[in-house]
This record gives structure tokens, C-alpha cells and sequence, in this order.
């Protein structure tokens, strides 16, 4: 038993291409880090940014959000449309002072079973070092994990 | 003003119009009047002060549904309205639009034609105020902007009147009143504001005139105006002026350039 930080890590990817270059990982036999737990959507299109932030709020310290390649889209446009949003998302994010080095955008096709391994590795990775997301965890569960410390800030805010 | 008044109620006796979204004096700044009989029109003004964004009454049905209105516009009512019209929230024939000429005289603009060339001729405001302060929010750190926002939406109360001040904000069934799923905590917390925020100003990305009026509207005083100036900003950045294609999330181009997405 080590007591060295483990980062949860979930992964939201399109059912046609990067669930299935997962499976090939598998299929590979290629060995990746086991921090991460995968959500398949019918279309990165489907990934609403409402959805990263649940991720968050939920405890985790990273998000990867993955899908088929520019013009490899099983319903033609949805990672376009995908790809505005998460730049406009990104930016507002970035601004609001969330780290945005926690969340990851990758295109991983249903072929690039390596690349979906070493896009897990390298996040993990990144995430040991920059540590558990505690300032968004301490925001999002003000109420339900401290009551005590939740009274007390309450009180200095009357002040 | 007299101009004002004898259009107005010419406008009103025709019948062209049913009612009139106009300004009167209020205590500090001018405030909304409604005017929908000839003979109330006399309390009304319009003059560089009139800035408040009157677009947002456009879309309130129990005010307007069914009638032809006639609306006082400054730069972002314009905007918005053409905003409004692109997604058929408008119809043409329904709306006299009475703006103010550099000159400071009355014009009426019958169609949208004339309020696209209208536009083209003003000058949109200075935002000076704003992009300084998006400047300086910008070379903070990360833990500084997460500082500086946590501090100003732990004020934030949920009053939704950023929501109730956007001509843009018109859908009738609003994301924070669903609660299968409950996407927003009802109650007031900094994390259930900042989502709030988050939704209100991706849901108004590429749709948003800049006007300000959110900002305007907070009553605890939360700039968030800036949050809605900064997207603006990226949504020039990234995808340049807006076209005729359509809102930029509803659109794509193959050819879209990012850097992050590896």
C-alpha cells in the first residue's frame, strides 16, 4: 500500500470512435493506468459542457473528452459542432479562474488503440502533479461535507 | 422631444402601432414607459441617457403578443432587435423602430433594411471600462481569477435578474427551473452560482449584443457583464464577425482552428 495520490479521471468519448479505440487498447492487451472510468455517448456533439462540470463537482480531477477526427463523424458534423463549444468553453473557463489543464480534448479514431493509452497515461500523469482538484471539491460541496466550517464562513460573512 | 411626441402619437392614432416601448423620466437614470393611448405619449423622452436595452420587452408576450409595437432603440437595442428577428422571434410588419440620429433627431426606420443600415452608420459604444477590466482578469493566475470570482458570486443571491434584463434570455422554460435533471442547485451557493453563470453565458455565446444589461442589472453589483464581454471577445477572436449563416455554435466550418485538442 502506497499512500501516493491516485487522480480520478472521466473520460467522455463518442460511441464510434474513441469507445471503440478503447476496445482495441483491450483487445491490444496494451496496459494503461486504471484511474479512469469511461462514459460512451452516442456523439461528441452529445457531450454537453453541463455534463464536465458534474464530472468535477462529483470528485473528480480530470475529464477527457474524446471523439471521432475532423470529418470522421458517423453523423457528419457533431465534432464540429462539438469542437466551437469547447473552445468558447474553454475560454470562459480559463477565466473564471477553473483549471483548465485538467480537462484534456483529444480526437482518438477507432484505430488508434495506442493513442488512446498514452492519452491516458500522459493525462494521469499530469494530473499526479498538479495534485487533487480540492478548490473546485471545497466550492462545490460547501454545504454537504463541512457544516461546521459552512456556519462558520456564513457568520464571518454577517460580520 | 416634441417630435417624439407627435410621432408617437401620430403612429398610435393610425393605428400603425398598438403600443410604444419608450423611456420616461425616472429618479436617476430614464426608465421604461409603456405608452398604448395618444394622449399618454406626452410623458415621454429620449435622449443619450435613454440606454437601457428595451429589446428585452420584445419577447415578453404578455405585453406584446399579438400587437404592432413601436420601440424606442439606442446602438444594442438595434442589435438586439436584428439579433431577434434572425431567430424569428420577430415579424417585420409588426415593429416601428424610432431611433436617434447623431444629431440627436428623431428617425423612424419601417423595416429591417433600414436598421441594418442604420447600424452600420452608428458607432457602437466604448467599452472601456470593460475591456480594462477583462485585461487585468486576464494577467491574473489561475488561483487569482478563481479568487476573484468565487469572492464577487458568493454575493450573488439568485435573483436571475441578469435573466430577466437580456433580450436574449426569452426561452419559456428556463434550464434552471427543470429539475429532472437538476442541472443548477436551486439555492444560492458560490458553486451553484458560478454554474448559473456558466449556462447563462454559454447559452448566449454568438448571440449576445454586448449591451451590458446584465451587468446593469445585478443589484448586489457581480460584474458579470464581464463574463458576457469576454465571450464576446472570443467569439470574434475565433470565429470573426458575425455572417449571415447563422448563431456560431448552429454553424461550423470545417476549417475551424483551435490548439488544445490533441
Amino acid at each position: 500500500m502506497t499512500n501516493e495520490f491516485e487522480p480520478k479521471v472521466l473520460a467522455f468519448v463518442c460511441n464510434w470512435c474513441t469507445y471503440t479505440g478503447a476496445d482495441l487498447t483491450g483487445t491490444s492487451r496494451i496496459k494503461y493506468a486504471s484511474n479512469v472510468k469511461i462514459l460512451r455517448f452516442p456523439c461528441t456533439g452529445r457531450i454537453d459542457f453541463m455534463l464536465i462540470l458534474k464530472a468535477f463537482a462529483n470528485g473528480m480531477d480530470g475529464v477527457i473528452v474524446s471523439g471521432c477526427h475532423p470529418n470522421d463523424c458517423h453523423y457528419t458534423s457533431g465534432n464540429f459542432h462539438a469542437r466551437r463549444r469547447w473552445m468558447l468553453f474553454r475560454s470562459l473557463l480559463d477565466f473564471l479562474g477553473i483549471d483548465i489543464r485538467r480537462i484534456c480534448f483529444s480526437w482518438v479514431s477507432a484505430a488508434e488503440g495506442a493513442k488512446w493509452a498514452e492519452l491516458v497515461n500522459e493525462t494521469v500523469a499530469g494530473l499526479r502533479e498538479l495534485g487533487p482538484y480540492t478548490e473546485y471539491h471545497r466550492v462545490a460541496n460547501f454545504l454537504s461535507d463541512s457544516p461546521t466550517e459552512a456556519r462558520k464562513e456564513m457568520e464571518e460573512q454577517h460580520e | 422631444m416634441n417630435d417624439l411626441i407627435s410621432q408617437v402619437q401620430s403612429l398610435l392614432e393610425n393605428k400603425t402601432i398598438d403600443i410604444f416601448i419608450g423611456y420616461e423620466k425616472g429618479t436617476r437614470k430614464p426608465r421604461p414607459a409603456f405608452v398604448s393611448k395618444a394622449e399618454e405619449a406626452g410623458k415621454l423622452i429620449f435622449n443619450e441617457n435613454c440606454s437601457g436595452n428595451l429589446a428585452v420587452y420584445l419577447t415578453r408576450k404578455d405585453l406584446v403578443e399579438g400587437k404592432k409595437v413601436g420601440i424606442a432603440a439606442s446602438y444594442y437595442t438595434l442589435k438586439n432587435i436584428i439579433l431577434l428577428f434572425d431567430e424569428n422571434q420577430l415579424k417585420e410588419d409588426h415593429l416601428r423602430i424610432i431611433t436617434l440620429s447623431e444629431k440627436g433627431e428623431i428617425q423612424l426606420l419601417q423595416s429591417l433594411e433600414e436598421i441594418k443600415q442604420r447600424l452600420k452608420e452608428m458607432s457602437a459604444p466604448a467599452k472601456a471600462d470593460e475591456e480594462e477590466w477583462v485585461r487585468k482578469i486576464d494577467a491574473m493566475t489561475v488561483s487569482e481569477r478563481w479568487a476573484f470570482w468565487t469572492e464577487e458570486l458568493s454575493r450573488c443571491f439568485k435573483c436571475y435578474a441578469c435573466r430577466a434584463a437580456c433580450p436574449m434570455c426569452y426561452c419559456t422554460k428556463c434550464i434552471v427551473e427543470i429539475n429532472r435533471p437538476q442541472w443548477i442547485q436551486p439555492w444560492a451557493s458560490v458553486f451553484s452560482n458560478m454554474d448559473w453563470q456558466i449556462n447563462r453565458v454559454m447559452h448566449m455565446a454568438g448571440r449576445c449584443s454586448d449591451c451590458g444589461a446584465c451587468g446593469a442589472a445585478c443589484p448586489v453589483g457581480i460584474p458579470i457583464h464581464l463574463l458576457s464581454h469576454k465571450m464576446a471577445e472570443a467569439v470574434k477572436e475565433n470565429f470573426g464577425e458575425p455572417d449571415e449563416k447563422g448563431n456560431v455554435l448552429s454553424t461550423f466550418k470545417p476549417d475551424d482552428k483551435e490548439n488544445f485538442i490533441v
